[in-house]
């Protein structure tokens, strides 16, 4: 009897099931469970009810969403502030976890920290307080956000009680043209399927594009997969995801990695493996991409014109364009590529790894930036390899700030904020309203398009700019 | 946690899309304790004049009606703190985002999903007779709108009971303590590259 063929997702989900209920509920077992300052609800539910984590050598917390891009040197001046940071560490010491702190030599921004610590494996299930743990899926992991409640019952059973999702997969074929990034592929598939449109599905991606893709490609694509609504984003892991986790500090030694690699390497979907629902996109047809509105459906090419509420027939979908270019300040029929921006942001969950910060290096080598903006890579590895390669130089030089790893502007909660009013060109994953600070404008874009609108003042073709 | 099983309240409409945490409940209060007040943090920053949860004819609203894709973005639970502490029980809305609505279903908070056309005509009905009430049986699956229409929905029967009976799925998963204690030893040899350092 030849076994039925199963997706990649269908996989990791069977191998994780420790009970199912009569209505289909399925008890799912979890490897890994990170934790970041937003956890202290969490915290706080596990000791009223007097219980302990179950599986502390699974549990990893990362302080990244409060930190300070400013010198770690100094205090934390905001006191408020200051204590998220301070009682994660507490609540990690007394549950015996193992705590990446703010003076941690590996610390970094969560989604970029674990892939790097060796601790994103393919095969995991994965969840964290945060909707972008999607990013780790990149593996071929099953990795999601949740919120406080579950992760307390995470935390106290290393389980979740989880109903099978559906699958969707997105293929894309072809070869992205110069300048396209696995940002503009991403934000070209939530502007096809829409900021819901893969809700209540785990995506997989394939096809020649996503292979094409580096591990950090793929982590941004993966990453960005909750902005069109889906529960996980995932990609077959294949050599090289294996060479990146090789030799990393977490990740298994010898004889012991060599045993993962043959596990690992039946993970892929099966030929024939059903999904619920297929999209297919062609590379060729993916522009640098920009977003005009509040939502990263939003994207369009950047050469493209603000549309038109006026030209759209339902009347309260005209509307919510209407306030979302109000929001935006910005007038049906102008070109993108005439807008002007206040300042950019270089960083996030997204667009903060090594690749990305070379791709914005590359637009500003020899350039200077005629607004303000901030560099904030994803880790401490990070910032040390870029700055080994100079690539802070080329920032600095710029006229742009280089921060210390975390979170930084895409939340804003450290206290780097856009002011009210201004644009932003932005290499974070959400322009919602007050995203990025009360009022503050967000355009969504890749690190290389980010870096030529620093350049110019505005939202720019970086193709146009002579980059090699 | 509270259980929801029947909700007769009135309903306020909400004419946007992709209403996002974010907007439920902005950054800057996610550091406060929950004693803080939530309810207060509730849509923070959209309240300017003509904001429907600021006008009188729908005060004492405890239903939200809003448009696609619901509660997306972050995963933050403050969210539904606010809405819960801000006096809400029940959003209708054709979407949600998955974590939202997970979120919601382990604070009592109700989330009825219903065809995109039924949930903008019960918006209109609630524009047209501002103050009217909805009624909601949770265990008939039932909602009822102004015009007086029954509409039936579809919700997880595991939601469904953990809500009816407002039950701490943590107490539940420790009945399965036994089969999550085999699962462990047997992951142990399966797999046993997944605890980090063993290797």
């Amino acid at each position: 009897m030849t076994a039925q063929p199963r997706s990649l997702f269908e996989k990791v989900w069977d191998a994780h099931i420790v009970a199912t209920r009569p209505d289909g509920q399925a008890l799912l077992a979890i490897d890994r469970h990170f934790l970041h300052e937003g956890s202290f609800h969490a915290f706080g539910m596990i000791d009223h009810a007097g219980r302990k984590v179950r599986r502390p050598e699974l549990t990893f917390a990362v302080a990244d969403h409060y930190v300070p891009s400013h010198s770690r040197s100094r205090p934390i001046a905001d006191p408020e502030i200051a204590n998220m940071v301070t009682m994660l560490e507490a609540n990690a010491g007394r549950h015996g976890l193992r705590h990446f702190g703010l003076h941690d030599p590996a610390q970094g921004i969560v989604h970029v920290l674990a892939p790097e610590q060796g601790l994103t494996l393919p095969g995991l299930t994965i969840v964290c307080g945060d909707s972008h743990t999607s990013t780790h899926g990149a593996f071929g992991a099953l990795a999601f956000g949740i919120g406080a409640t579950e992760v307390s019952h995470v935390l106290a059973t290393q389980t979740l009680w989880q109903r099978r999702p559906k699958t969707m997969r997105i293929t894309v074929d072809g070869v992205l043209g110069p300048h396209v990034t696995a940002k503009d592929l991403i934000l070209a598939v939530i502007a096809a399927i829409g900021a819901d449109g893969a809700a209540g599905h785990v995506i997989e991606y394939a096809g020649s594009a996503i292979r094409a893709l580096s591990m950090e490609g793929r982590l941004t694509v993966c990453n960005m997969s909750i902005e069109a609504g889906a529960r996980a984003g995932m990609i077959a892991p294949d050599d090289i995801a294996f060479s990146w986790i090789e030799g990393r500090p977490f990740a298994p030694k010898g004889g012991m990695f060599d045993r993962a690699v043959e596990h690992w390497r039946t993970l892929p979907s099966d030929a024939g493996a059903v999904f619920d629902r297929e999209v297919t996109l062609d590379a060729a047809d993916i522009a640098p991409a920009v977003t005009w509105g509040t939502s990263p459906e939003t994207a369009v090419p950047v050469t493209a014109a603000v549309p038109d509420p006026g030209a759209e027939a339902d009347p309260v979908r005209a509307g919510q364009m209407r306030k979302m270019l109000d929001y935006m300040g910005l007038a049906p029929g102008m070109a993108l590529e005439e807008v002007a921006i206040d300042r950019v942001f270089i960083g996030s969950c997204t667009n903060a790894r090594l690749e990305d910060l070379r791709a914005a290096a590359a637009v500003l080598r020899g350039r200077r930036a005629v607004v303000p903006g901030l560099v904030v890579p994803g880790s401490v590895p990070v910032r040390m390899l870029a700055e080994a390669e100079g690539l802070h130089r080329v920032f600095i030089d710029a006229g742009l700030e280089w921060g210390e790893p975390g979170c930084s502007m895409c939340v804003g909660i450290n206290g780097d904020l856009v002011p009210a009013g201004e644009r932003c060109a932005s290499t974070t994953n959400r322009n919602f309203p007050g995203r990025q600070g009360p009022n503050a404008r967000t355009h969504l874009m890749s690190p290389a398009m980010a870096a030529a609108a620093a350049a110019t003042g505005k939202l720019t073709d970086v193709r146009k700019l002579g980059v090699s | 946690m509270e259980p929801f099983v029947t909700l007769t309240a009135p309903a306020v409409p909400l004419d946007i899309a992709n209403i996002d945490t974010d907007q439920l409940l902005p950054a800057r209060f996610l550091k406060k304790p929950r004693s803080a007040g939530y309810g207060n943090f509730l849509f923070h920053d959209e309240r300017k004049p003509g904001f429907p949860l600021d006008d009188p004819a729908y005060a004492g609203a405890r239903i939200l009606v809003s448009d696609r894709n619901f509660g997306c973005g972050s995963s933050r639970e403050g969210a539904v703190y606010a809405l819960v502490d801000g006096g809400f029980r029940c959003v209708v809305a054709p979407s949600f985002g998955d974590i939202f609505a997970a979120n919601a279903a382990k604070n009592g908070l109700l989330t009825v999903t219903l065809p995109e056309d039924v949930v903008a005509s019960l918006r209109r009905q609630l524009q047209a007779t501002p103050g009217a009430t909805v009624t909601v049986d949770l265990p008939a699956q039932s909602l009822t709108g102004p015009d007086g229409r029954a509409l039936s929905f579809a919700i997880d029967p595991f939601k469904k009971d953990c809500l009816v009976e407002g039950l701490d799925d943590v107490a539940l998963t420790l009945r399965h303590r036994d089969a999550i204690d085999a699962f462990d030893r047997t992951d142990a040899e399966r797999r046993p590259w997944v605890v980090p350092g063993r290797g």
